[in-house]
């Protein structure tokens, strides 16, 4: 057995105690098959009931366990001690404010979550009972991709322009417009324009492509985005070239 | 206290409660809505769900067929009026979700595609690859989005229900970001949380499944209904208990033990050719499956791994392209956690605990014997499940049972309830905020969760798993009854009120030991062998005797009563369960 020892240096931050948040260490047994969710939860059970962290599914769907592993966004859950040195930092993600220790407040990509209207807006309703709208494995395809996101915010602490002006869209939340703009069932672009052409919209993004690098789901946000650009410019050149072409 | 007036409380945001919260929003636009839960929604464990949802539109099935398969499935303890209701509105419902955007996989024609499931005698599982739950999670939340009379409470932890004159008025829950104890009133409550799967240490369930809503409609004076049926997975991954999705036996996954022999051939699931043949083989259902495993542990003839005993699920002969199309997730998944491809290894695999079949007493309108409270999905025992679920029954239930909460849910809100006494709603309520604050305080108690919980866990993996027996059984019932007198000794050391994890996990705890509890009751009274629940000591089904479901009350003091009521039987007399070859 291998009598390596991990250590954690954890962010911690509870706001009725403390004026800036602090780093504590602690020791953990090293085990070969133990991402690091499991060494924090070791922390938990074992060493200090106080730290305080999201987490549920393990298996890297659920999306709570989203932190800064060595200065990387990375699902705690998703992310083994083996790849890692002896000594892990570990933050809650940029961006955000900290609620407490590892806890962000996600208010702000909740509310932009909503903004993109994330939902099929129907050309004309169909009654259930007429059956499925039909939709080829082609035209799934196209959207698939954008489909997947779990919401982790991984892209969000990545990213730059977020960091510069919390007033961006974002990521998750453009790509997920994009994922209903590119559905066949979908009629719903133009009410979702306001929100993703508007300055703070697409063009917002000066495509770094961090958000695409750690998205632990391979979303790539950044090809949405910029797919989203291209379809929004040709938007603004028909309205000269085809006055009569409304929205 | 602050105090929040809605209609239509909803506690939990999983698919149940987001179905439930949509359809009262269709139903009426001008209820007011708090739709609670202790977690963002798309962290609800409906996320997790793989294989598929099962409902029929295929012109080779037909209703009949889904009756059969799920009542047989359930070893005749479904009540089948309930499934007949379930199986009818199952295909609206999954075209609704349809409508709503569900990514759904797709036959070259672009109609909803459809694969093989365990006891189902034709291929009608709906699948959005095998990320169904996410899919279907997402989807839900995302058209929650629509209805501005949707109010979410995310990250409010319910305490309990505020029941007066035997009407629920309302719930209790803590702001998790202030840690303040908030009053809900309403006409009603529909809880929507979920399963109990924590109660064991081996489970697919994530954190948050830990029974809270079961517990609280069971203080509230609602029997929890058949909870001695808890199902396991054949397919964990060890260690993790990660779930390797059934629909990779859909597809054609083979389970061999260590000798490479298809041992189920073993187990009256036989003949293994011609393969794949439906309700057979490794398309038999979850019970018969795991029970399998545990003989051929006994025998020896399992491989023994750093995590216990498994046998493989061999996906090789499927191809790296089928696999990639229809099973991208437990590729990803097994690649991560075990290091092996399954496109070139096969998969080690053991029974994990996955579903409990029991759960709140509702009738078929999700209704429970409390006037304005209803449940829906795997925290509700309705009973379509009976003794055993079949694989993909589940998430159409949290739709089919779900929308029908919301729909009885807002016609109760839209008559006029009658008055209720305002003094006694506050006492009640400042009763559960004192319930919380004498564990926030105490200071001396000598029990930690962590610790408590694990006992709790292994005697409940020791006393109540895949075979049990009356003297496992009487140690388990008796580790129980201490493990909840000590609970009363639980002691935090977090004294935040911000996210304060320690008194969450503190509360879950006592849900879950008091969830366990009937567990372990009710099995030890079941004396027969029917569908999960498997008796060393009483091998035989007795229709005599326990065609009955379970009932389990509550007692502050003593352990839960357990009452029988007789199942409802229509048009399907209880039978020998048939798989294999022995069909006609």
């Amino acid at each position: 057995m291998s009598e390596r020892v991990i250590e954690l240096e954890i962010l911690r931050y509870d706001p009725e105690q403390d004026e800036t948040p602090r780093f504590q260490t602690y020791s953990v047994p090293y085990h070969d098959d133990w991402v690091v969710l499991d060494a924090i939860n070791y922390v938990k059970d074992e060493l200090d009931r106080t730290l305080s962290y999201r987490w549920s599914c393990h298996m890297a769907v659920c999306g709570s366990c989203g932190m800064v592993l060595n200065g990387e966004p990375a699902l705690a859950c998703h992310t083994f001690l083996r790849d890692y040195p002896d000594k892990i930092r570990v933050e809650p993600l940029q961006n955000f404010p900290i609620e407490r220790d590892l806890v962000v407040v996600m208010d702000d990509f909740i509310d932009k979550l909503g903004s993109v209207k994330p939902y099929v807006v129907a050309k004309q309703e169909q009654d259930v009972d007429d059956g499925e709208y039909l939709q080829s494995p082609a035209q799934l395809a196209k959207f698939k991709q954008y489909t997947a996101c779990i919401n982790c915010l991984l892209c969000y602490s990545a990213c730059p322009q977020y960091s510069l002006n919390d007033a961006f869209v974002g990521p998750a939340a453009l790509a997920l417009a994009h994922r209903y703009n590119l559905d066949s069932r979908d009629a719903g672009r133009s009410v979702r324009q306001d929100v993703v052409a508007s300055n703070e919209g697409i063009w917002e993004c000066s495509f770094v492509g961090a958000c695409s690098e750690v998205c632990p789901k391979s979303v790539d946000p950044a090809a949405a985005i910029q797919q989203t650009k291209i379809a929004s410019t040709g938007d603004y050149f028909l309205k000269f070239l085809m006055p009569w072409r409304r929205k | 206290m602050r105090t929040i007036d809605t209609d239509v409380a909803i506690v939990g945001a999983g698919g149940a409660g987001l179905r439930a919260a949509i359809e009262v929003a269709r139903v009426d636009p001008s209820l007011k809505i708090a739709l609670i839960s202790k977690v963002y929604p798309m962290r609800s464990h409906t996320v997790a769900a793989e294989g598929g949802a099962a409902g029929v539109i295929k012109g080779n099935d037909s209703f009949d067929n889904h009756f059969h398969d799920t009542v047989a499935g359930g070893d005749w303890l479904c009540d089948q009026d309930a499934v007949d209701l379930f199986i009818r509105d199952a295909p609206r419902e999954l075209t609704r979700v349809e409508h709503w955007g569900c990514p759904w996989s797709r036959e070259p024609d672009g109609h909803v595609a459809v694969r093989p499931f365990g006891g189902m005698k034709v291929e009608r599982t709906w699948y959005a690859a095998d990320k169904t739950g996410f899919h279907l999670l997402h989807t839900l939340f995302q058209t929650s989005l629509k209805y501005p009379s949707i109010e979410r409470f995310d990250e409010y932890f319910s305490t309990d229900l505020i029941v007066t004159d035997g009407h629920c008025r309302g719930v209790t829950a803590i702001e998790m970001r202030t840690g303040q104890v908030q009053l809900f009133r309403s006409k009603c409550v529909i809880i929507a949380t979920g399963g109990a799967g924590r109660v064991f240490p081996f489970t697919t369930n994530g954190a948050i499944k830990t029974g809270d809503g079961m517990a609280m409609a069971f203080r509230a004076g609602v029997p929890l209904k058949d909870m001695e049926f808890v199902q396991y997975h054949p397919t964990g991954l060890p260690g993790t208990g990660i779930l390797i999705t059934e629909g990779s036996r859909g597809e054609g996954g083979i389970l061999v033990n260590k000798d490479g022999y298809r041992y189920l051939q073993d187990y009256n699931l036989g003949p293994p050719d011609p393969w794949p043949r439906k309700k057979a083989m490794e398309l038999g259902p979850r019970d018969r499956l795991s029970q399998a495993f545990w003989h051929e542990q006994k025998k020896g003839r399992t491989i023994s791994g750093d995590y216990g005993d498994v046998v493989h699920l061999d996906l090789r002969h499927l191809g790296e392209a089928k696999i990639d199309e229809r099973l991208p997730m437990v590729r990803e998944l097994s690649k991560s956690y075990i290091g092996v491809d399954p496109v070139h290894d096969p998969i080690p695999v053991r029974p994990v605990v996955h579903y409990t079949m029991g759960g709140i007493d509702t009738d078929i309108d999700a209704a429970t014997s409390v006037a304005g409270l209803y449940a829906a999905g795997e925290c509700a025992c309705v009973s379509i499940n009976g003794a055993n679920r079949l694989g993909s029954n589940s998430l159409t239930e949290l739709l089919v049972f779900g929308a029908r909460a919301g729909r009885g849910a807002a016609e109760l809100a839209t008559r006029s309830v009658a008055g209720a006494d305002e003094q006694q709603i506050q006492n009640a309520a400042e009763a559960a905020e004192d319930r919380v604050l004498q564990l926030f305080r105490r200071a001396d108690g000598a029990e930690s969760v962590a610790g408590l919980r694990r006992e709790m866990n292994d005697a409940m993996e020791a006393g109540a798993g895949i075979y049990r027996s009356d003297d496992l059984l009487q140690v388990c019932t008796e580790s129980m009854r201490q493990i909840r007198e000590r609970y009363k000794n639980i002691s935090l050391t977090d004294k935040s009120n911000v996210f304060n994890t320690d008194l969450i996990e503190a509360l879950e705890l006592g849900a879950m030991i008091d969830v366990a509890f009937t567990m372990a009751c009710s099995a030890l009274q079941r004396k027969e062998s029917r569908g999960s629940h498997q008796r060393l000591d009483y091998p035989d089904r007795n229709d005599t005797a326990y065609l009955k479901h379970s009932l389990a009350s509550y007692s502050a003091t003593d352990s839960p009563a357990i009452d029988y009521r007789d199942v409802t039987i229509t048009r399907s007399q209880p039978a020998e369960r048939v798989y294999g070859g022995g069909q006609e």
